[in-house]
Order: C-alpha cells, then structure tokens, then sequence
C-alpha cells in the first residue's frame, strides 16, 4: 500500500447541537477515486468542506502528504494542489469560459500583486485555461459568458476552472447534480479520465456513476463512517444496505 | 477583463479634445468649475476602483480625499515656499499609511459592516480635525503658499495659474484613468475583479482575497488623497467638511450617476452632477430638492448609469414593438 495522500483523523464538526461529522478517520490513497455515499444530512459536503478548509474542523486533524493542514484557509490549501468543485455550481457568471479559466490558471502564478503589464500576456496561464477548457469539453464555449450556458455545461466549467489550478488531488461535490442522463454521460467520462492522472474524492447521489467511477466506497450515515470498501463489499454489505440502499430502494 | 466599446473610446477621446480646447472659452468661474470637476473625477475613479471592480462599498472614502488635503496645508502652514517634490510623496504617503490602517481593519468585515465600518472611520478623522483648534476647528486653514516644482530658479510650471492648474488637472485625470486601466488589466486587476463577482470562488481558486482587498484599498485611498490634493492645491482651503460623510455620499452617488464599474462613468457623473447643481441654482431656489429627483430618476431608468446610455439608447431603437415577446428569460 503506498502512502495516503489525504489523511484524515477522528475529524469532528459540530454546529451547535448538531454533531454534523464526528470520528472520521480516512485515508485516501493517490491515484484512487474514492467515492463518499450516503443519505442527505450524512455530513458529505460537511467532510469536503472541511478538507478545503472552507470549514474549519472543531476536532481532528487533517494531513496532505504528511503535513498537517488542519485549520489552513481555502487558498492555502488549494495552493498546496488540492482543487475543489462545488455542489451549487460556483463560477463567475459574467465572465466568459475563458476569462473564468484564465483567472483559475492565474492562481498558479507566484503572486498576482502585479499591477502593470497586461495580464493576458502570460502565455503560461493561457495555455493553462484553455488546456482546463479543452478537457472539460468547452473549447468551443470559450468566449461565451458563463451565465448565458446551460446548467450541465456550467457544471462542466466548474470542472473546467478547478483543473486550471492543476491540482493532484480533486474533490468533488456532486459534479453530476441536477444533470439530465446526456449530460451526465459525457461528464462520467469527463471524469474517468481524470481519474487517469489525479486522485479523486467523490462525493455523489447517482449510484449508477459511482459504482461505474469508484475504486473505493465509503458510506457516511450521520456523520460517521459506517464503512469503507471496495464496489463490491459496499454493494454486497448488508449493514450499508439496511442503512442506505434499501432505503434508496424503497423510495423507487 | 476591462474592456470599453469602440464607441466608448471615440466619444472619451472627442470629449478630451474638448476639455483640453475649452481653457480659453471657459472664463475664470467655469474654468474653475471645470478643473473642480476634474478632481471629482479623479476622486470618484478611485471610489469606483472599490466599489465597481472590488465589490467593496466604502461609505467613508472622504477620509483619505480630506486628509491629504490636511496633509498639505498642515505642511505649508509654517512656510513660505516649499518643493512637491517632497510634499506631494508626503500628502500620499501619510494617506496610504491611514488606508492601510483603517483598510486591514474594514476588509475583515463585509456588506453592510464594511459600510459602517468605513463610515466610522471616517468620521473618526472629520472629528479629530473638526475639534482641533490648532488646525482651524471646523472652519478649517487657508493653505497660503502652495509647493512648486521649482529647480533652483527654474519653475516649469506655476501651479498659481489657473489656465496652467487647469492643464495640470486634466493630464491627472487622463493618466490616472490610463492608469487604472492598466491595473485592472494587470493580473492584479484580474483577481479584484474575481473578488467583486464571487468572492468565495476567488478564494477557493488559491487566492488570499483579503490582501487582494486590502491592497486595492490602499491603492483607491491613495489615489483619493491625490484628488484631495489637487482639491487643496486648487482651492487654497481644507476644512473638516472635506473628510465628512455628506462628502462620501456625495461621490459614492457620483460614481453611481455615472455608472458603476465603468472606470469612465464617474468622470461623466462628476460632470453631469457639477453643471446640474450649476445650472439648478440658476433656475430654482431649490437646486437639492431637484438634484434628488433628478438622482432617482437615472437610478431607476438607467440603472447602468450615464456611462450605460449609449448602449440603453442603442437597445431602445432596436427594441421591438411591444406584444412580441422576445424578451430572454
């Protein structure tokens, strides 16, 4: 087993009264994609809202690549390499798909305090956003303004912009959410290819996609892990079935 | 990316003819009128650099366009002569010092605190000079001998002149305008932009939006004390009115008059604001009463400001006859 890129440690948040994630432990290998299932108020987004910092945790830690990043700003963290995308789509509506790349690419420099020359002569940050525009299939989108598209194609500029920052390891909220079966076809591929070359954390409802994507599954009831497994052990669990996909299945 | 309109450029630059070829027409009231207006120009530029293109409401910019006002006649009061060369980096320096102080403060907050917070601030400062007897109270100082740009016996240019002062204001504006241009071209310019839009998004991306913030602050503060400057250099007096909260309004509703996040709008509201009152105290008693109407009015019909009425006339004439639909969802 190699070394965990993502390692959490009896991760807690709490809001209130309300124990929104408590005890997680994880360890998330690279390369893997790494599903995270669940029923709604199973504290997902919580857990990834936590690991890109946009959260900060009332308990545990959290490590990336063995350094310790618990506590860390959005913007650390998405420089240390980990990309995130968001469950509502989180883009920059007036601008177009280019400039909401451009500016994603932009991130990568060392400092964007530069006040004079033209930003658009970086010809390393324009390779950059249209490389994100290209894989997440909107190069020909490239000049539309992003409000102006439709909810999938903004769902895949959401991609679009975290692949931009060039991150190692993604994470995923929902990226097939609200999708009609086109859309959400091509954005499957989209993201087995990424697979290929980043580590990812998925978070997601369409279990069809997450038994076709995953290499691992874990299944979060009430905040808590209720267990971590191959497609095949979380499909075959009877506990995960009773807490989960039975449940799933009645309501069909 | 801040671009303008062909049509946009061709109008800025004959209307830049036309400022640059009026001294001679104007007489000495409306030169004056004109090269204040200039000012206000510059001052609402810096207001729309942070409202505009930030997204950071500032209800206590003033502070900064009084300040260096004060900054000046504080350091003429004991002198006869003194040279810019020195007084004008020390009237924008003491004024990024204080946009850095009360900035790393108003950044924390947002909405409607950065609002409130900006605002005390501001009359923190209209206070202390008000109550300061030293410095005028609230009458304010004369500012009797102006710094110039004299070399030993050679003085380039007489800021005493007003044709000349006039010249020296107008080439203020068109390289502050330039200027601004260029930075929010600039990769800076980029990321404040991505702030004003969504700023969430902007952090997630990696980048640390609350210096980003606080430098633009800094930057439209200090550009603000340089319009208090030419304000002070043109009038000869500061008072405690300049640094006040009816002075923040004022330009906050010029910047909206002319079009926020336009860069060039306010530069038009200045001047649409300025002739009007003019024009108003001529023909009623009430000019503010009629000010007002005329406020609500653009804000409710051309919600993009004057800067947007080429392009709202444009959309009127190609406007379909009603009853046709065709409005987009």
């Amino acid at each position: 087993m190699s070394e965990p890129i993502l390692t959490t440690v009896r991760l807690g948040k709490q809001f209130g009264a309300l124990r929104a994630v408590f005890g997680v432990s994880l360890e998330f290998e690279p390369g893997v994609v790494h599903a995270i299932i669940g029923p709604n108020g199973a504290g997902k987004t919580t857990l990834i809202n936590l690991l890109s910092g946009n959260l900060p945790p009332s308990d545990g830690s959290i490590h990336y690549r063995g350094q310790d990043i618990t506590g860390l700003s959005p913007d650390r963290i998405s420089q240390l390499g980990v990309g995130r995308s968001f469950q509502k789509t989180n883009i920059f509506p007036t601008f177009t798909c280019f400039e909401n790349c451009w500016l994603a690419a932009q991130s990568r420099r060392p400092s964007s305090m530069r006040f004079f020359r033209p930003a658009r002569r970086l010809v390393d940050v324009e390779a950059r956003a249209l490389n994100a525009l290209e894989t997440c299939g909107l190069g020909e989108r490239r000049d539309t303004v992003a409000a102006e598209m439709s909810y999938g194609e903004q769902r895949q500029l959401e991609i679009g912009m975290m692949l931009a920052t060039e991150p190692d390891l993604l994470l995923l909220d929902e990226p097939l959410a609200g999708m009609g079966s086109e859309e959400a076809t091509q954005v499957i591929g989209l993201l087995r290819r990424l697979a290929e070359e980043h580590t990812l954390i998925l978070i997601e409802h369409d279990m069809d996609a997450v038994f076709a994507i995953a290499d691992l599954i874990t299944v979060m009831v009430n905040g808590e892990v209720l267990k971590t497994g191959s497609v095949e052990q979380i499909r075959n669990s009877a506990e995960v079935q009773q807490a989960y996909l039975g449940v799933e299945e009645d309501e069909a | 990316m801040f671009r303008t309109s062909l049509t946009t450029n061709l109008i800025l630059i004959c209307l830049l003819v036309v400022l640059a070829a009026l001294p001679p027409f104007l007489g000495i009231y409306y030169g004056n009128m004109v090269t204040r207006l200039m000012i206000l120009g510059i001052f609402a530029m810096s207001l729309d650099l942070l409202i505009g293109f930030t997204g950071l409401v500032s209800f206590g910019h003033a502070a900064f366009f009084g300040l260096s006002g004060y900054i000046l006649g504080i350091v003429m009061m004991d002198t006869e002569t003194a040279s810019i060369y020195w007084v004008l980096p020390a009237c924008l320096g003491v004024t990024a010092l204080a946009s850095l102080v009360i900035g790393w403060f108003s950044v924390r907050t947002s909405g409607i605190y950065f609002i409130m917070i900006t605002l005390a601030f501001a009359q923190m400062l209209f206070y202390f000079f008000n109550e300061n007897t030293a410095l005028g109270g609230s009458d304010g100082m004369f500012i009797f001998a102006k710094p110039t740009l004299a070399i030993g016996s050679w003085n380039p240019i007489d800021f005493e002149d007003h044709h000349t002062f006039y010249y020296v204001v107008l080439v203020s504006l068109i390289l502050s305008y330039l200027g601004l241009r260029r930075l929010l071209n600039a990769p800076f310019g980029q990321v404040i932009q991505g702030i004003r839009t969504n700023e969430d998004r902007t952090r997630a991306l990696g980048f640390a939006t609350r210096r980003y913030k606080l430098v633009s602050f800094i930057i439209a503060g200090t550009l603000a004390g340089f319009a208090g400057f030419l304000e002070a250099m043109h009038t000869s007096i500061i008072s405690p009115a300049h640094l006040g909260w009816h002075e923040s309004g004022n330009v906050m509703m010029t910047v909206i008059l002319g079009g926020i996040g336009t860069l060039h709008g306010p530069v038009l509201g200045a001047f649409a604001f300025g002739f009007l009152h003019d024009w108003l105290q001529d023909v009623t008693e009430h000019p503010t009463l009629y000010m007002g109407i005329f406020v609500i009015a653009v804000v409710l019909f051309l919600p993009r400001g004057i800067a947007g009425l080429p392009a709202d006339i444009a959309r009127w004439l190609r406007r379909k006859p009603p009853g046709d639909g065709g409005s987009p969802p």
